[in-house]
């Protein structure tokens, strides 16, 4: 039998059909949908007349758009309010589940469906947005549409993908302290580029990437899409089957025995063949943190923001236009500059994990009085949890205050805005200009980078107090 | 949703020597409220088009009134970042049926195909020459022909071949678009469920 990859045994289990000379119909197991990118989806399906095929095998939360304080009231802005009212309503007319704001299921798409165990190995996972690429981490194949393509997914419960091309990216040996799956994704985005995964599905593997918690598995499949990839995929294992074990939606009895012994089953065959592959040793990945306007341009914070030497044409000024916009200058150090904002959160970094670390950093220090700080948890899940475990505490004794969960100032549709020229120290996913805010200028690293810098006002290599 | 067929097209095109342009910079998340696909071109590159007193900025080259055509040319990887589907209808709204790069991410090419624009891929070598041509006469017409699949700069002659999924061509030129064809496929899905 043909050598496969995890990613073939997925893929091909899934295709209804191959187009001549086109895509591949795919089947898909899971789609989960929010509110800025799917009304226009059900909008075109009722011009067709058309009926959401599998309302079953969809799974509702407004994430982007809604405010992380006083949930319990109306939404006050008025686009953001239609847009949520209107993804209830399509949710409602086409029997679809809805985890509206401030219920026990709310919460950031991609936190929420790992969390009920509707994430399973094996799967394919669509939602229009890019970091669908986060469900990878069980094993699945998940990757963000566009809305036609959630339109294409209401109405056949299956999308038109060409197959893209496979990618191996080993991460051998032991992460250093103060070394997170965040810096392992910004590390490897910083040597390939936002273009060097482009047309790939990747597998990441090696002995720093098994010994990762589901959590952080998360959080680097997560960033997979930075790359420029469409998603990235860890092959399933016991830390795996542990996780998804007794969530809500998890298969139970007969079934969860069967379901375990296939998700054993879904490895790379030895001998299989990428397109690509890539090694890297943890040993010399140090804690991340971006300096420009995308997160390809990233360092380890002890080191010198890049020159421009050897860059010419377009490449050239596009850097410097980069440098520009953040109000820095080639070979300064990262370590010492002048922070205002501080975020902790989104499908990135916004789980329980992250909270633990940040708090466990902060317990006993103070927030910085020139920082003003944002820590979001990723869903009411999480929230309870911070709770129960008494990180609320520590967070306060500390000067930190814990808002309610959404994408927040991951992308800033709602009111949690950096203000134009304000340097934010972001555990999010982007540093595009202008993402968390007009004008606002996003370093992106660690929760634990992020607490370093938020105790003491300025970029801080967070080894220093490890 | 239905957009014109898209045969050949000759026009002149707008530059914007810019590497990895991202959707948010095509069009701000505060922009995406909107549950209806209009009029999003008004808010295309808004803020490198606009100020904060939403006064243009005159050197962006959509500001520029010697610039002007049917063709966007953009610097490698186009389109990165965010899904976002209305990056390509403020495209397409602006009135772009085409855009040229040397590399574009994945979901916005998928995108920009399913919304009536067509994404060509050049050489970097040819991508420059288009800037320089544009550079010397900002009325420097291309044709694009979709059907032998060639990129030409009408001046010199001199063209480019590029790759489009033989399905999607289809598509492109009958003006199709891939949920009929699915909702066509009702009782293969349902076979394959079983
Ligand atoms: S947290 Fe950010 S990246 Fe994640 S789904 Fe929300 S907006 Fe998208």
């Amino acid at each position: 039998m043909e050598a496969k990859t995890l990613f073939d045994k997925i893929w091909d289990s899934h295709v209804v059909k191959e187009v001549e000379g086109g895509p591949s119909v795919l089947y898909i197991d899971r789609h989960f949908i929010h509110e800025v990118t799917s009304p226009v989806a059900f909008l075109g399906l009722e011009k067709r007349g058309a009926k959401v095929l599998r309302p079953e095998k969809t799974v509702a939360t407004p994430d982007h758009n809604v405010p992380t304080i006083n949930q319990h009231l109306s939404i006050k802005d008025e686009l953001s309010r239609n847009q949520v009212e209107m993804l209830k309503k399509n949710c409602a007319n086409h029997g679809i589940v809805y985890h509206g704001l401030g219920t026990e299921g709310h919460g950031v798409v991609h936190i929420i469906g790992p969390e009920m165990g509707i994430t399973q190995p094996g799967m394919t996972i669509v939602c229009g947005d890019s970091h669908t690429s986060t469900h990878g981490a069980f094993g699945a194949i998940a990757f963000g549409i566009g809305t036609s393509e959630v339109e294409m997914v209401l109405a056949s419960q299956c999308i038109m993908q060409p197959k893209p091309k496979k990618m191996l990216i080993t991460v051998n040996g032991q992460l250093s302290k103060g070394v997170t799956a965040k810096d392992i994704a910004l590390y490897i985005i910083s040597k390939i580029s936002t273009s060097g995964g482009t047309g790939h599905f990747i597998e990441y593997a090696g002995s720093a990437i098994t010994s990762l918690s589901m959590e952080a598995r998360m959080t680097l499949c997560n960033l997979s899409i930075e790359s420029g990839a469409r998603g990235g995929m860890i092959a399933p294992d016991e830390t795996t089957i542990e996780y998804v074990k007794g969530r809500q939606f998890a298969p139970k009895g007969q079934d969860w025995d069967k379901a375990v012994a296939y998700w054993k089953s879904l490895k790379t065959d030895e001998g299989a063949v990428f397109d690509t592959e890539l090694v890297y040793d943890a040993a010399d990945i140090e804690p991340m943190i971006t300096y420009g306007t995308n997160p390809g341009m990233g360092i380890g914070v002890s080191q010198s923001i890049p020159t421009s030497d050897g860059l010419a044409g377009t490449d050239k000024t596009t850097y410097e236009k980069a440098l520009k916009y953040m109000g820095y200058s080639e070979g300064e150090k990262m370590v010492g500059k002048q922070i205002d904002y501080v975020f902790v959160g989104s499908c990135t970094n916004g789980r329980i994990e992250d909270f633990r670390a940040f708090a466990a950093f902060v317990k006993g220090k103070k927030k910085a009085d020139n920082v003003t700080a944002w820590i979001v948890p990723g869903s009411q899940a999480v929230e309870k949890q911070i709770r129960a475990e008494g990180l609320v505490e520590i967070l306060e004794a500390a000067g930190f205050e814990l808002r309610q969960p959404g994408c927040s100032a991951c992308l800033a549709m709602n009111d949690d805005k950096i203000p134009e020229g304000k340097y934010s120290v972001s555990t999010s996913n982007r540093n595009f200009e202008g993402r968390q805010g007009p004008g606002a200028r996003t370093l992106l690293a660690s929760p634990l980078t992020a607490a370093a810098a938020a105790v003491k006002g300025v970029i801080t290599d967070p080894r220093e107090f490890l | 949703m239905s957009y014109d067929k898209f045969i050949t097209l000759t026009s002149t095109a707008v530059p914007l020597p810019i590497e990895n342009i991202d959707t948010d910079q095509i069009i701000p998340a505060r922009f995406l409220k909107a549950v209806e696909r209009k009029g999003f071109g008004d808010n295309l590159f808004r803020d490198w088009r606009y100020d904060k007193s939403n006064q243009p900025i005159a050197d962006f080259p959509l500001n520029q009134a010697k610039y002007s055509g049917k063709i966007l040319v953009g610097g490698k990887n186009f389109g990165s970042g965010s899904s976002r589907e209305h990056a390509a209808w403020a495209i397409y709204d602006y009135g772009f049926r085409v855009v040229v790069s040397s590399f574009f991410a994945d979901i916005f090419q998928g995108n920009a195909l399913n919304n009536g624009i067509l994404p060509v891929v050049v050489s970097p070598e040819f991508l420059e020459k288009i800037f320089a041509t544009i550079d010397a006469d900002n009325n420097a017409q291309f044709e694009v022909d979709l059907q032998n699949q060639k990129f030409t700069i009408k001046a010199t002659g001199e063209s480019a071949d590029f790759t489009i999924n033989p399905y999607k061509k289809h598509c492109l030129t009958h003006g199709l678009d891939d949920i009929d064809y699915l909702i066509s496929m009702k009782e293969e899905i349902a076979a394959f469920e079983k």
